[in-house]
């Protein structure tokens, strides 16, 4: 199989816009998970303010990466992740990096919405409570604020303190990105997170994330190429724990350079 | 992005962490340890008065005034009762479970509500029982015997019977029953592969009913009396293990206290041993679905 | 062919019929009790038997307050002693325990479980009394025997640790890791995940746990008879004696049925005990199958 050579890699990267430091800078990144290798020398700078999705067939290891990110996999057991993973400049792997701030830094958007079981308001202030805001009426703010941007604030400001599990799942997700968003991240992960919804809803969050990237850097995981095509800049195609190709959306999926990466957008393998 | 959050004091919140912790931690360790506390304090206080005399046989005159004899009588009063009810608590509770798991559709009210019962009665405490059973006996004019204990501690296991069956019936996958049917089988020749296939854990079953039948003494207490004699006669009353320890702990003479130490260190063994079956069994049967 | 079917719709009817058996048994225990109980209803109204401290039997007073209160005192002690302890190794064994520890710690769950409440008492006779009285106690300046109450509330805090434990680990297992993702996710500690999550979602199983735990203490006889001292007064201390309604039926049936209506008394005794239980147990049933089929 072949893979990119790192001069390769740095050939790609060199087609992104590099003016500005990127956010998010991976490093012969190596995650083993009860022995087994399931992501191997991955090397790779996320460009700043725009969509890069992961893709690859299942079990490819995109959710892995995703979730190494934000150091959600440290706490299942028998992970060993080596190389690094800098986020500001900073190791998030590294010895004295206090994993509540990484976290606090990225919003996630898992694949079903999961409302954690208090009510609708509750839900957003959660984030900003835990990290010390106690004023009620910066919380209201952040609270309406959020609900806004993820245009929710309409449907649901009469209800504020019903339970978030009484919410279509669309209205759920939408209410999980803004609870994420909550907590000042600069990046959101999206772990294909329309993949519960209905085409309406999927619409809804598919716009909004590509509002929100003037603001944010965003990774989404998916598995749906035409929804990289339609809301991704960059994607990253990952194929057995491997990087095969990174690069520009239309580049990626008009002409790609390696052959597997042929074969998966036309849909020889999946 | 202006807005910024109050100093988050990471620290505070960390040795919070760290506290809750330490504090799970020492639970965890007084609960585990309080088992072995048990078991230490009965071995502790009742292997210097065990003897080989204690356990091969029954009261001599005088016995609970601290002269010769042993427990054998209870022993064996506590294995025929423990023994009967559990056989007659299988007999029922096995046709019972099969019965609401494959006759009756699962998700149907009498399989719910049924097994709803089970559970509830699970809960409902010996002393109950033994109150109802000793009404009805004197009722009937039978008095505190073997068989009385034997109909009490039968009702008390069922529920432990079906309990447990039901829920190792919940693991047989569906494919199982399903492909039975599939080859033309009624519903018993399904029940008797679905049988088959956790056979390792009815015996686990019958393991835990037995060891709450020998450890009963609320139940026993009014309905099977006490003797010093060897149990013979179903109708007689007979001793029992736990009985025989309450009675003699009782007793202010210093002898037959520490035979009651004695006593409580052979339940203990007898439950240990019981344990050590069902643990094994419940391997084999792990072993068995791979 | 048709013999095979025969056999099937046999033991089709067979079963049933052990079923309906069962059930009707349980109907006439609930039956038998209440027709024994009937003359004392009618000599006294039931809430002047539930309010009444008076126990005199010769007199013909039964009151059942004394009793009631014996059993709300050991009950409550020993939920003091280990819901907390309960929630907290339950917790940590989800949480934070290695597969492997939970693997060895569970199974003992069971041993517990199997004691029987004769050991209980043995262990309560032997340890929990003489610590009361030499220890205990006197750090408050007070002199008791150590059958009290509080010997009884440690003791059934022991014997109802396995269901409290058995119970609180399944239904935390059930709360979703990607929930407590989220959580984590907004940058909370582990330990602010649980509290603020895990522990509200897993709050109703949590408290059906508590209720069965009450309803094992509630119907615990022999353990708590060993060691409560077993004296018809009102507790005013801890380390008062106390005599509960299992242990008034336990130490008295069979033995003073010459005096008119105690027969009566005790079984309504029992018929309280069986009620109560039934109630907890129903309800606390239901909330957890709820909660398994939702999970």
């Amino acid at each position: 199989m072949h893979t990119l050579t790192s001069s390769e890699t740095k050939e790609t990267q060199a087609l992104i816009d590099t003016a500005v430091k990127p956010l998010i800078q991976i490093k012969d990144l190596n995650v083993h998970i009860e022995g087994k290798q399931i992501l191997k020398n991955v090397s790779l700078d996320i460009p700043n303010n725009s969509i890069t999705s992961i893709i690859g067939p299942s079990g490819c290891g995109k959710t892995t990466l995703l979730k190494t990110l934000n150091r959600l996999l440290d706490d299942s057991k028998e992970v060993q992740v080596s190389g690094s993973v800098l986020v500001d400049g900073d190791d998030i792997y590294g010895r004295d990096a206090e994993v509540t701030h990484i976290r606090k830094k990225m919003g996630l958007l898992s694949q079903k919405p999961f409302p954690l079981p208090m009510s609708i308001y509750d839900n957003i202030v959660y984030g900003p409570r835990i990290h010390g805001e106690r004023d009620k009426n910066k919380l209201k703010q952040i609270a309406e604020t959020q609900l806004r941007n993820v245009g929710l604030w309409d449907e649901v400001k009469d209800r504020l303190h019903t339970s978030a599990t009484r919410l279509s799942i669309g209205q759920q997700q939408r209410l999980c990105l803004a609870r994420g968003l909550a907590v000042q991240p600069e990046i959101i992960l999206g772990d294909e997170s329309t993949s519960a919804l209905d085409p309406i809803s999927t619409q809804t969050i598919e716009n909004l994330l590509i509002d929100l990237k003037k603001d944010y850097t965003i990774v989404l995981v998916t598995h749906i190429l035409r929804q990289a095509r339609r809301v991704s800049d960059y994607i990253l195609f990952v194929y057995q724990g491997e990087v095969v190709e990174f690069g520009k959306t239309e580049d990626i999926l008009l002409n790609p350079q390696q052959e597997l990466t042929k074969q998966y957008v036309k849909g020889f393998i999946s | 992005m202006a807005r910024q959050f109050p100093n988050q004091q990471i620290e505070w919140r960390l040795r919070k962490e760290k506290i809750a912790k330490i504090l799970m931690q020492l639970s965890g360790i007084l609960i585990t340890g309080s088992l072995f506390f048990i078991v230490g304090t009965i071995l502790y206080k009742g292997l210097p008065y065990l003897s080989w005399e204690m356990i091969s046989q029954a009261p001599q005159g005088g016995f609970y005034l601290g002269k010769g004899g042993g427990i054998l009588n209870a022993i064996l009063g506590s294995l025929y009762l423990a023994l009967a009810s559990t056989g007659i608590a299988t007999l029922v509770g096995i046709p019972i479970s099969l019965y609401l798991n494959l006759y009756v559709p699962k998700n149907s009210f009498t399989a719910r509500s049924a097994k709803l019962l089970f559970d509830v009665l699970f809960g409902i405490p010996s002393i109950v029982y033994g109150a109802i059973a000793f009404s009805i006996m004197i009722w009937l004019g039978i008095r505190a015997s073997l068989l009385g204990g034997i109909i009490t501690i039968t009702l008390l296991t069922i529920p432990i019977v079906v309990r447990t069956i039901d829920e190792l019936l919940k693991t047989v996958p569906i494919d199982l029953t399903q492909v039975t049917f599939s080859l033309g089988a009624t519903r018993w020749e399904a029940a008797r592969v679905v049988l088959k296939y956790i056979r390792p854990g009815i015996f686990t079953a019958i393991l835990l009913a037995f060891g709450r039948a020998i450890g009963d003494v609320a139940g026993v207490l009014l309905t099977t009396g006490f003797s010093d004699n060897m149990p013979k006669y179903i109708d007689e009353p007979a001793a029992t293990l736990p009985l025989a320890i309450f009675f003699q702990l009782s007793s202010p003479i210093p002898e037959v206290q520490g035979r009651a130490y004695a006593s409580a260190l052979v339940l203990t063994f007898i439950i240990l041993f019981i344990v050590l079956c069902t643990h094994l069994l419940a391997a084999k049967q792990k072993k068995h679905k791979l | 062919m048709t013999y095979r079917l025969w056999v099937d719709k046999l033991v089709q009817f067979g079963s049933a019929f052990l079923l309906a058996a069962k059930i009707l048994v349980v109907l006439m225990i609930a039956l038998g009790l209440t027709i024994k109980a009937w003359p004392l209803l009618q000599h006294e109204n039931l809430w002047e038997i539930l309010s009444s401290s008076v126990w005199s039997p010769l007199k013909g007073h039964f009151g059942f307050l004394p009793f009631i209160l014996g059993t709300i005192w050991v009950t409550l002690i020993a939920l003091i002693i280990s819901v907390p302890l309960c929630i907290m190794a339950s917790i940590y064994l989800v949480e934070f325990a290695s597969d492997r520890l939970r693997k060895s710690v569970l199974p003992l769950m069971n041993v517990l479980a199997a004691i029987p409440p004769v050991l209980y008492g043995v262990w309560g006779i032997l340890f929990v009394v003489p610590i009361i009285s030499q220890y205990i106690a006197p750090l408050f300046g007070i002199e008791t025997t150590g059958f009290s109450v509080f010997a009884g509330g440690i003791v059934l805090a022991v014997m109802i640790f396995p269901i409290l434990i058995s119970i609180m680990v399944e239904v935390m297992q059930t709360v979703p890791q990607e929930l407590k993702d989220a959580s984590l996710s907004l940058g909370a500690t582990h330990w602010e995940t649980i509290v603020s999550v895990s522990l509200r979602k897993a709050k109703p199983g949590i408290i059906a746990a508590i209720v069965l735990g009450i309803s094992r203490a509630i119907g615990e006889t022999i353990a708590v008879l060993m060691v409560c001292g077993n004296v018809p007064q009102i507790p005013a201390s801890w380390f008062d004696a106390g005599y509960p309604i299992p242990a008034l039926i336990a130490n008295n049936f069979g033995e003073m049925m010459s005096i008119p209506m105690y027969d009566a008394a005790l079984m309504f005794a029992a018929l309280l005990l069986f009620v109560i239980i039934f109630g907890f147990n129903l309800i606390s049933r239901i909330v957890l199958s709820r909660l398994e089929d939702h999970g």
